[in-house]
């Protein structure tokens, strides 16, 4: 009984927001900070995969969240609402509770798929090659979508909302909640069986030595091929947990930017520790809502003891200097991360008794 | 047939600006096999200390007297000036961020996360300093368009690609001619052993530092002089597609980041002449991409083979 303590605690720990969340105890900005966590929670874990266990270097991730958010929001608002371009809803929507993972996770095959114009470059070359492969990917993506004038182009996407609203018709508790805590738990509890079984060993062994590897029968191509797929499908998911979440995406929200997000939080948690990419994607969002408020805080302070002239305000730009100023500190000082491969039960093995979450 | 040659003209500008970048790029990752991230925003930011060298000597900050030097002086003076505090900017990167990590024996990864973070601070912090308003460079020179027949060429134009052109043969002949090159090329090619020859490793990376982040020094100075407004996210775009240019010439091959910069100049102008603007970058990177498929290691790169 004692080894399912973890996974008791965590349901009742989700059990416990959504009812908080229900019951009004939670006011919107603690509710989007917990679902941004979750979607960064995924995304860390999904990079981590490809950047952490098999040693590549992908600098691309926010294309394959974009295909996924804007495939899972194309689906959802043309089947379950009335919509000015793509004419009234197919389907009645309140089937709309029902159908939404579907959506989901057709938006993640659909990134999946276009992973695939990374992984299939993956087997000739490796190492830099490969950055740009996947950069190129990222902005090919971006830039595809701007060029299509039906969803919006340029100027974004939206109608999610109305999708949502018609879940809150049909039964009313806190449904993006819900679905991101959802999403979350399951794609740690699928990456994390992947990377236990024997295809998880092969791309451990990618990392390694690839050449090794192959000569170990270890079909490199197949693994670099599930792996590269399984991540951005998995990326695909968050951005259309994204996308419903806040009901409006843009093209260039999905930049190098937001690419950049997740592979620091990769690095922050440690290559190859998934339970250190959920910390650091913990850690990152409190961070960056922290300086949300600590900005202000300062400028404050620096104002009143008179060490910044009157006109002059720190503005929230600062904090984009000072989250790649706290990486560039923990390549000096600590660059193999807060966990580096070791698991949080390999450092606190007295943990392993409470831990079957595979 | 005139659109074609003015076409081309263009084309030569804009592949003219990527190849004195991917340049930079091609130097620091022939000698220290590091993709240098933060060059683009290095090149941002000689735009950025071109435009305060130049309203310096033309007397706005009220230490020399307005009008006292003619625009061609300034442009005399700030090229110089331009490349030498751009080259400091580069030199001061690696010396804090690099070097430290170098020491260390790092993995050549971490030093890349760092790269890219660096660049990121330049760009950000260039926004919370300065602000978003946009700068406007002052047009130091007149310009002179001269015209044959419906082709019309400025003179900046020219400038620029007669640049580009001398700073590839003076940089070939640095990497191929000189013994600082020699030790480059000796780095590149095995640095345990280089320093046992006597040659001092730290001494000619920084040179290269030198060299790269002075040319893109002087390609901002360019830019601004040819599109005379400065953002801070400049830097951003045209260093990532600098950085392709040099891959799909072969990373590490001067020859091939100047051929990649002109290609994807043709390229990108070919396709704004052909199809709407908007797709330009795709149908960029989409070539690029087909090109790496074609040959991953770049057009003049060398497949590097795996002993066992």
């Amino acid at each position: 009984m004692q080894k399912y303590t973890f996974n008791a605690f965590l349901a009742a720990g989700a059990m416990a927001i959504v009812l908080f969340a229900h019951a009004g105890h939670m006011d919107l900005y603690i509710q989007s900070v917990l679902m941004l966590m979750g979607m960064n929670i995924i995304l860390a874990t999904s990079l981590n995969l490809v950047n952490g266990y098999m040693g590549e270097f992908s600098c691309g991730h926010a294309g394959f969240m974009c295909v996924g958010a804007y495939v899972s929001s194309l689906i959802t608002v043309i089947f379950f609402t009335k919509d000015r371009v793509f004419g009234p809803a197919l389907l009645d929507p309140s089937l709309a509770m029902w159908f939404f993972p579907v959506a989901v996770l057709v938006g993640g095959v659909v990134a999946a798929l276009v992973g695939l114009v990374v992984a299939l470059p993956s087997f000739k070359t490796r190492g830099d090659y490969l950055a740009i492969i996947t950069l190129a990917v990222n902005y090919m993506v971006i830039s595809g979508i701007e060029n299509i004038d039906a969803i919006g182009g340029p100027r974004g996407f939206s109608g999610m909302k109305r999708v949502i609203n018609s879940m809150h018709d049909t039964l009313d508790i806190p449904w993006m909640l819900i679905w991101v805590l959802a999403g979350t738990v399951f794609s740690v509890w699928l990456l994390r069986r992947f990377v236990a079984s024997t295809y998880g060993k092969g791309i451990i062994s990618i990392c390694q030595d690839e050449v090794a590897a192959e000569i170990m029968s270890v079909n490199t191509n197949k693994m670099k091929l599930i792996a590269f797929m399984l991540s951005s499908g998995v990326a695909g998911i968050a951005g259309g947990l994204y996308a419903h979440a806040y009901g409006y995406v843009n093209p260039q929200s999905f930049n190098i930017l937001k690419s950049t997000e997740c592979m620091v939080m990769v690095y922050l948690g440690g290559m190859g520790s998934m339970s250190g990419a959920v910390l650091a994607a913990i850690l990152f969002t409190l961070l960056v809502e922290a300086l949300r408020f600590g900005i202000p805080a300062l400028d404050g302070v620096m104002h009143t003891v008179g060490l910044l002239p009157d006109g002059y305000e720190i503005s929230q730009v600062w904090k984009w200097v000072i989250i790649p100023l706290i990486l560039i500190l923990l390549m000096q000082f600590r660059p193999e991360g807060i966990l580096g491969n070791k698991e949080l039960s390999d450092v606190f093995p007295r943990l392993r008794k409470f831990y079957t979450f595979k | 047939m005139e659109i074609l040659i003015q076409n081309i003209i263009n084309a030569l500008q804009f592949g003219s600006f990527y190849a004195l970048i991917a340049v930079g790029y091609t130097l620091v990752y022939g000698v220290l096999l590091l993709i240098n991230f933060a060059h683009g925003d290095i090149f941002m930011v000689g735009a950025y200390i071109a435009f305060f060298v130049a309203t310096f000597f033309l007397g706005e900050y009220g230490l020399i007297s307005p009008g006292a030097m003619s625009g061609m002086a300034v442009l005399m003076l700030s090229i110089p000036l331009t490349m030498v505090l751009t080259s400091c900017v580069g030199v001061t990167l690696e010396r804090i961020a690099y070097r430290p990590l170098r020491n260390k024996g790092a993995h050549r990864l971490y030093v890349v996360i760092t790269a890219l973070m660096c660049g990121l601070i330049l760009e950000n912090g260039n926004l919370a300093l300065l602000g978003a308003s946009r700068k406007k460079f002052p047009e130091l020179i007149d310009k002179a368009v001269w015209t044959f027949g419906n082709i019309s060429v400025t003179n900046l134009k020219v400038a620029v690609i007669f640049t580009a052109i001398a700073v590839f043969l003076f940089l070939h002949f640095v990497v191929t001619r000189t013994k600082i090159g020699m030790a480059m090329r000796g780095i590149s090619y095995d640095k345990f052993a280089i320093p046992l020859m006597g040659i001092p490793v730290n001494t000619i990376i920084v040179f290269t530092f030198i060299l790269g982040s002075g040319f893109a020094g002087l390609a901002g100075f360019m830019f601004a002089m040819s599109y005379p407004i400065l953002e801070p996210y400049m830097g951003a775009l045209i260093g990532w597609k600098a950085f392709i240019a040099a891959v799909v010439g072969g990373i590490g091959d001067i020859r091939g980041a100047f051929l990649g910069g002109f290609l994807l100049g043709f390229i990108e102008i070919g396709v704004v002449a052909v199809f709407p603007s908007t797709l330009r970058d795709m149908m960029a990177f989409s070539v690029l991409l087909l090109i790496l498929w074609w040959k991953p290691t770049g057009l003049f790169g060398v497949a590097k083979t795996t002993k066992i």
